[in-house]
């Protein structure tokens, strides 16, 4: 990396976060904004500092139920697009009961799955994984629906079984977006996990905040939101890490910019 | 064969018989749309014909064909993989390579390595598609059509989204090919120099339904130059083909 691209992928993005706290903690001070309602990044930072134990604590039960849910949305999401992805039947058949199911908003499922499996990380788990798969089915049924028919000929001239023109044409074909909707269903994931536990729990950060806007500690509330974006950002990052790695070929044009 | 359905069915071609020996040349030209690309996906198994029957060597063909090679307008390298990979792919495939694939890679590998140096690919079969020019993916398209040794090539107008020059480049680089390894190809196009310089027999195909009008065999000598297709008996080939093809066009 050349000093060049040093300042524009590390340096510019590191200025503005420094710069947007800055700003909110002039406003803040300038404004005198109660605490209660919007507390200063200092307090904010004081409130994550002095909490840091059990701010870790919950912060782990959160990721680790996310990415649970996240990892069976990727194993359930891969199977389910690559089998609408085979047959134009069963395209057909599955497609609008998953659009459906889709459609329901998660939060309203939340109780329903609390009452099968009580309170716990087993709903947070099930939050996060319901969520996150659907975009993973559409990505990979869509990558191999788009598959160039010439692609296959190439091996339906050598006599090649369905099976093999999945493995060797339809399924790398759709690895880029199969990986390009990680990138999606980990944000989503992450989401699904915290609501399931403002709804119903006995931790992670969502159930924090939770508890800290009850006793009217708004910093902690804040210093929750703030551990969620950085979680966010890495899970995110975590993924896009791994999409560059095995699918550099689709991104061709940007290795020689 | 027939595309379409009913009433409103093209029928492609009508009846067709083609002789080619063992290590022989054909090329078949013809008009645009008289189904030469049908007649070959017929030949290979890709397309199952609808009427009649199909045989090649003595029998029938139900689906795509193992002993064919087949290359096609576009290259249609897989661009996840490099030229090397490319060019394996076959062997991945089609028995008995299939069978002992990863215990035999490393030979294989140099198999294919030597077949795209023959080429004029070496120092590029470690490259992306992406990174070759439009000649060099035909090459190594070709290339991956060859390895399995298949009993026929069949090439479907594989030099027809190429430059005047390069076309001639890679004319060269498939008359070594064919010269050194005595296979049997079948090349459909619409460049009549190219069906000349490069076929010892040229079949004329016209167009709906698709029949074959003429067979023409070239006595041009091998090994056979670029220069030769400066020549007046050259020349005269080309000629008395085109006139075949304006005809039927016109009539």
């Amino acid at each position: 990396m050349d000093r060049r691209e040093f300042g524009i992928t590390v340096m510019s993005p590191a200025a503005f976060v420094v710069a947007m706290f800055v700003v909110w903690e002039i406003a803040c001070q300038a404004l005198n904004v109660p605490l209660a309602i919007l507390p200063a990044p200092s307090d904010v930072f004081g409130a994550l500092w002095q909490y840091r134990a059990p701010i870790l604590d919950n912060s782990w039960v959160t990721l680790w139920t996310t990415l649970a849910g996240f990892a069976i949305a990727t194993a359930f999401g891969l199977l389910l697009g690559i089998a609408i992805g085979w047959h134009r039947a069963i395209y057909a058949g599955i497609y609008p009961v998953l659009v459906g199911f889709n459609s329901i908003p998660k939060v309203a499922v939340v109780p329903v799955l609390i009452l099968w499996f009580g309170l716990g990380e087993i709903p947070a788990i099930l939050t996060a994984f319901l969520i996150s798969f659907f975009p993973i089915v559409v990505n990979v049924a869509t990558g191999l629906a788009t598959t160039e028919p010439e692609l296959e000929d190439v091996l339906r001239a050598l006599g090649a079984s369905k099976l093999d023109i999945m493995r060797k044409v339809g399924i790398p074909r759709s690895l880029p977006y199969f990986f390009g909707s990680l990138k999606v269903a980990i944000t989503l994931a992450f989401v699904g996990a915290v609501v399931s536990e403002t709804v119903g729990s006995n931790k992670g950060i969502g159930k924090l905040m939770l508890d800290a806007q009850a006793a009217f500690q708004v910093p902690i509330v804040f210093a929750g939101l703030l551990v969620l974006a950085v979680l966010g950002i890495l899970l995110y990052a975590a993924t896009a890490a791994i999409e560059a790695r095995f699918t550099g070929w689709a991104f061709r044009g940007q290795a020689n910019r | 064969m027939a595309y379409g359905r009913g009433a409103a069915a093209v029928r492609a071609i009508d009846e067709i018989t083609l002789g080619i020996a063992q290590g022989e040349f054909i090329a078949v030209v013809g008009p645009s749309g008289c189904g030469k690309s049908s007649l070959m996906r017929l030949i290979s198994g890709l397309h199952p014909p609808l009427g009649g029957s199909l045989t090649v060597e003595g029998k029938a063909v139900t689906g795509p064909l193992k002993s064919v090679g087949m290359a096609f307008q576009n290259s249609n390298l897989l661009p996840w993989r490099n030229a090397l990979d490319n060019v394996l792919l076959p062997l991945e495939i089609v028995q008995p390579y299939r069978g002992d694939f990863h215990k035999n890679k490393s030979r294989y590998s140099e198999k294919a390595t030597e077949l795209l140096h023959s080429v004029g690919l070496a120092g590029f079969t470690q490259k992306f598609p992406w990174e070759l020019s439009g000649g060099m993916q035909q090459r190594a398209s070709i290339c991956r059509a060859l390895i399995h040794e298949p009993e026929i090539l069949l090439l479907d107008e594989p030099f027809g989204a190429l430059d005047a020059f390069t076309r001639e480049e890679l004319w060269c680089a498939l008359r070594d090919l064919q010269a050194e390894r005595k296979v049997t190809v079948m090349l459909v196009t619409h460049d009549l120099r190219e069906a000349v310089f490069l076929a010892d027999t040229v079949y004329v195909m016209s167009s709906r339904p698709g029949r074959i009008v003429r067979r023409c065999d070239v006595p041009i000598a091998r090994p056979r130059e670029l220069e030769v297709t400066y020549t007046q008996a050259f020349q005269d080939i080309v000629h008395e083909l085109r006139g075949l093809i304006g005809i039927k066009i016109s009539g």
